[in-house]
């Protein structure tokens, strides 16, 4: 379901020969843990992504980092959407949770995982290319302080929460295309997207 | 039949629940007596001193739902069943049809393990798969918006009316059926929430179907369920497992891509218990031609004889009459034959009535015209118990065959 390939940036290149255990295509076994870029030590769990019609949505899973250093997560990109974000939710000093970019990425914690899910850490898509449809598979390349990278692919879902992504609450209803809950307003109180 | 809980591939979130649960079922032995004798002697000081004991819990039993068949037909009934169809949205094509049902059997691949779907809003509630199963069915509409017209059996449409129906719009027809099975009733209502969410862009809920028997553990695996009526129903199904049924229920190589599949039949039967109440028992025996203690023949004295239809009464009438139901459901044709898989349903009554009650009878053949249809009309000619019965809903689905991990259910007829 979820692709767990993954994929060494430009800069990592010459890392190739240390990247064993990422792929089953017979590379030789790694050198040293501390020889592995992080993309290298990476996988995903559960990955999924919001279904919408446009605007904005989310990805989620569950990052592993099988390696023993921590990893920084600094940025995603994916062909659904030219421009993405990594958001954290945080409490503001009015006691209100909102969604904000997150200064100096994710770590993922060596041996450790890092969830990412609605309500809490989550790689904002800004602004979709295509609507992305239930069913859908949307591809996602993540990049480490290393400058190493991991892609994977994430099932679109219809889901009615995670509503940050959506802070007119304008959703077309229904339909094919878009069907990502119906037309639910945003609730009272439900965290607000926090624009910089 | 279950396979044991332990043995699906552990994930993070749901370990601890799901060892919590097989650490009680490994607590089983003789917790009943234990807890009788105990509550009988009450907590007095004369009470023996009784080990803490936790009843067995089968909560985390799972069925199997990668596999060449669906589960859901052979698998020992469970105790709770809804049937859901739907009707596709307009506009709604081949390649949508094929991502929703990627969805949807990615999610019945998680919650039959005893895990939360993706994206799931109550994960707690997918961590007791209690036997659950999921599984689909293919009305003649998607059929067409997957494959075209042609690719449409001929057999699956609405079957020929019979004189007895009284069919309700509300219950009839649709293009995808879900049926949910399991043990547990939380079960059944979150992973049909679950399914109808991951619907949402692609159908909507034509009708909505739920029906029940004995909980389990309330008698031997394995035991003939009893309608409303008191009757045992289903003695003469063939058994799962052996060539009969396999004969009887799986499509063959020649059905193309229902190869290893089925057809189901639904069929919502109104019972009229208060009409039932006004006939004495030897009535109600007559009826169906089978005892109501242990659903014998009338011939016979337990529940397996087979009946002798020849046998007569001292002043010469057949001891099963001509009229019963298991006369007139029975054919000299041995591949007239169908497996149920019934169950019962007990809805709020209307219109001064004590009961609104019935059976889902759910009907499992390989071929819907050669083995339900002359069954059907032979009952709808002449079949006493049509004096309190009556089909009120009908619905026919080509079942397709399962699918490995990674496939989908449904990829014989869309991939």
């Amino acid at each position: 379901m979820v692709g767990l390939t993954a994929r060494l940036g430009v800069f990592a290149g010459a890392a190739l020969l240390f990247l064993a255990g990422c792929g089953s295509d017979g590379e030789p076994p790694a050198a040293g843990p501390t020889a592995r870029p992080a993309g290298a030590t990476m996988a995903i769990e559960d990955a999924w992504v919001k279904a919408a019609p446009d605007g904005m949505s989310a990805a989620f899973g569950e990052l592993r980092n099988n390696g023993s250093q921590d990893v920084t997560v600094v940025s995603a990109t994916s062909p659904s959407s030219p421009e993405m974000e990594l958001h954290e939710t945080v409490e503001n000093p009015t006691g209100e949770m909102i969604m904000q970019p997150r200064r100096g990425g994710f770590v993922v914690p060596a041996g450790g995982t890092l969830t990412l899910e609605p309500g809490g850490n989550h790689l904002m898509l800004m602004d979709l290319t295509d609507p992305i449809s239930a069913g859908d598979e949307v591809a996602f390349t993540i990049t480490f302080s290393d400058r190493s990278t991991f892609a994977f692919t994430a099932p679109a879902k219809d889901y009615s929460g995670a509503n940050e992504t959506y802070e007119d609450g304008d959703m077309p209803m229904g339909g094919m295309g878009g069907g990502s809950g119906g037309a639910t307003p945003e609730p009272t109180g439900a965290p607000a997207e926090n624009t910089r | 039949m279950a396979a044991d809980q332990g043995a699906g591939p552990g994930r993070r979130r749901a370990g601890p629940s799901r060892r919590l649960l097989v650490g009680g079922g490994v607590a089983a032995g003789g917790a009943f007596t234990a807890i009788g004798a105990d509550q009988m002697l009450g907590p007095g000081e004369d009470a023996p001193v009784v080990a803490p004991v936790v009843a067995p819990l089968h909560g985390g039993r799972t069925e199997p739902f990668h596999g060449a068949r669906q589960a859901g037909i052979a698998t020992t009934p469970q105790a709770h069943a809804t049937f859901l169809a739907l009707d596709l949205h307009d506009g709604v094509d081949r390649d949508a049809i094929r991502r929703m049902l990627r969805i949807l059997t990615d999610d019945a691949d998680r919650l039959t393990r005893g895990e939360p779907a993706l994206a799931d809003s109550e994960p707690e509630l997918g961590l007791v798969p209690a036997r659950l199963t999921v599984t689909f069915g293919f009305g003649p509409g998607l059929v067409a918006r997957a494959a075209g017209d042609a690719a449409v059996p001929p057999w699956l449409r609405a079957l020929p009316a019979f004189a007895v129906d009284r069919l309700e719009p509300a219950w009839t027809g649709g293009d995808l059926l879900l049926h949910i099975g399991a043990d547990d009733p939380v079960t059944v209502a979150h992973t049909t929430r679950m399914l109808l969410k991951d619907c949402r862009g692609f159908a909507a809920l034509r009708w909505r179907q739920s029906g029940f028997r004995r909980s389990h553990g309330s008698e031997p695996t394995g035991t003939t369920m009893r309608n409303l009526f008191g009757q045992i129903d289903g003695s003469a199904n063939p058994t799962p497992g052996t060539a009969e049924f396999d004969r009887l229920v799986w499509c063959g190589d020649d059905d193309g891509w229902l190869a290893g599949g089925s057809t189901l039949v639904v069929r919502r039967i109104a019972m009229d218990l208060d009409k039932w109440d006004r006939l004495d028992r030897s009535g109600r025996e007559q009826a169906v031609g089978r005892s109501l203690s242990n659903g014998a023949p009338l011939t016979g004295s337990r529940e397996h004889d087979e009946p002798d239809f020849t046998a007569t009464t001292a002043i010469g009438f057949p001891v099963i009459p001509e009229f019963s139901h298991v006369r007139r459901a029975r054919s000299d044709n041995p591949a007239e034959r169908i497996f149920r898989r019934a169950y019962n349903y007990d809805d709020g009554p209307t219109g001064g009535q004590v009961s609104n009650s019935g059976l889902l009878f759910a009907s499992y053949q390989a071929d819907v015209t050669g083995q339900f249809v002359p069954i059907q009309r032979r009952l709808a000619e002449l079949d006493l118990l049509n004096e309190w019965i009556t089909p009120v809903g009908s619905a026919v689905f080509a079942l397709p065959p399962g699918c490995a991990r990674g496939g989908f259910v449904g990829e014989t007829l869309l991939a």
